[in-house]
């Protein structure tokens, strides 16, 4: 395999980054209500960005991801969007 | 952005006003759940520190948006552009706050992450001005009872969360567990926001517990 197709065939995913300003609470709420996650998933996945530092929120298409990192930038959240290599 | 050398005497704000209420009447500056949204009780000063507050980041934001630019210049190719929804911006804004209100799409991209921008950007900044009129038409400046639905609650928290992050960086405020009063000297005119930045946050928490 290729290099170039190892990267076509990587899905593309958002990541969300720590900051000290948006709150746990808050960033819990925002992963339930763009991403429809229950509230077990959303919490693990706000204490992953946490502790972590950053945490995969989001894979599929780059457009779909781009989607996301724009609605999550809506509600101040830091996201980017990546390669999953 | 003129928080940074506006001290909490122009808004007759003291720290007392700011904090959960303990006054005899019991009503609490902070949102209790209703039937179809969240209801909250703001003094004369609560209200005038968040209506202040928000309209500077509604004004930073559009500022210089691309549409305005347009408005204003009537430059052709950044007139085109805001007819398209387009930015005319490309790089991460200089000013730190505007930096982290409209953040790059990419972190190790620069190519995508201005591409991103030129096609989000417009959006997010149409997006945070709507949140802050929201807040504007709903809070009289005179304070009193406010009532909001849902939808008007999620501009609400999006507003404040706005507002959280600008002053977040004009505090200096970069470590999750930091004290970050510590980094303000007394005489700080900076310092009273240190209190509205507190209370904010749990104002802003007290909105999504009465949502969920």
């Amino acid at each position: 395999m290729t290099g170039q197709e190892t990267a076509l065939d990587a899905p593309w995913v958002t990541l969300v980054w720590n900051d000290p300003v948006n709150l746990m609470t808050y960033v819990t709420y925002v992963f339930q209500k763009v991403f429809g996650y229950p509230k077990p998933k959303a919490e693990k996945l706000m204490l992953d960005v946490h502790h972590r530092g950053k945490a995969v929120v989001s894979a599929g298409t780059r457009e779909a991801m781009e989607r996301d990192a724009e609605t999550l930038h809506g509600y101040g959240l830091w996201a980017t969007v990546s390669h999953d290599s | 952005m003129t928080w940074d050398d506006r001290g909490p005497e122009d808004e007759g704000l003291r720290p007392e006003d700011l904090g959960p209420d303990d006054d005899d009447d019991g009503v609490a500056a902070s949102f209790r759940p209703m039937p179809g949204g969240a209801v909250a009780y703001f003094e004369s000063a609560q209200a005038g520190v968040i209506r202040s507050l928000v309209s500077q980041i509604a004004e930073l934001v559009s500022a210089d948006s691309t549409a305005a630019e347009a408005a204003e210049a009537g430059t052709e190719s950044n007139a085109l552009e805001a007819q398209l929804g387009l930015s005319s911006h490309v790089e991460l804004p200089d000013d730190p706050v505007l930096a982290r209100l409209l953040p790059d799409g990419y972190s190790e991209d620069p190519e995508a992450s201005a591409e991103f921008r030129r096609y989000t950007e417009e959006t997010l900044r149409s997006g945070k001005i709507a949140s802050a009129q929201t807040v504007l038409a709903s809070l009289p400046s005179s304070g009193g009872e406010v009532r909001l639905s849902e939808m008007e609650c999620q501009q609400w928290l999006r507003a404040l969360n706005d507002v959280r992050l600008a002053l977040s960086v004009r505090l200096g405020i970069t470590d999750d567990n930091e004290d970050f009063s510590q980094h303000l000297a007394a005489d700080d005119p900076r310092s009273a926001y240190i209190w509205v930045y507190q209370w904010l946050a749990y104002l802003q928490d007290s909105l999504i517990e009465a949502l969920t």
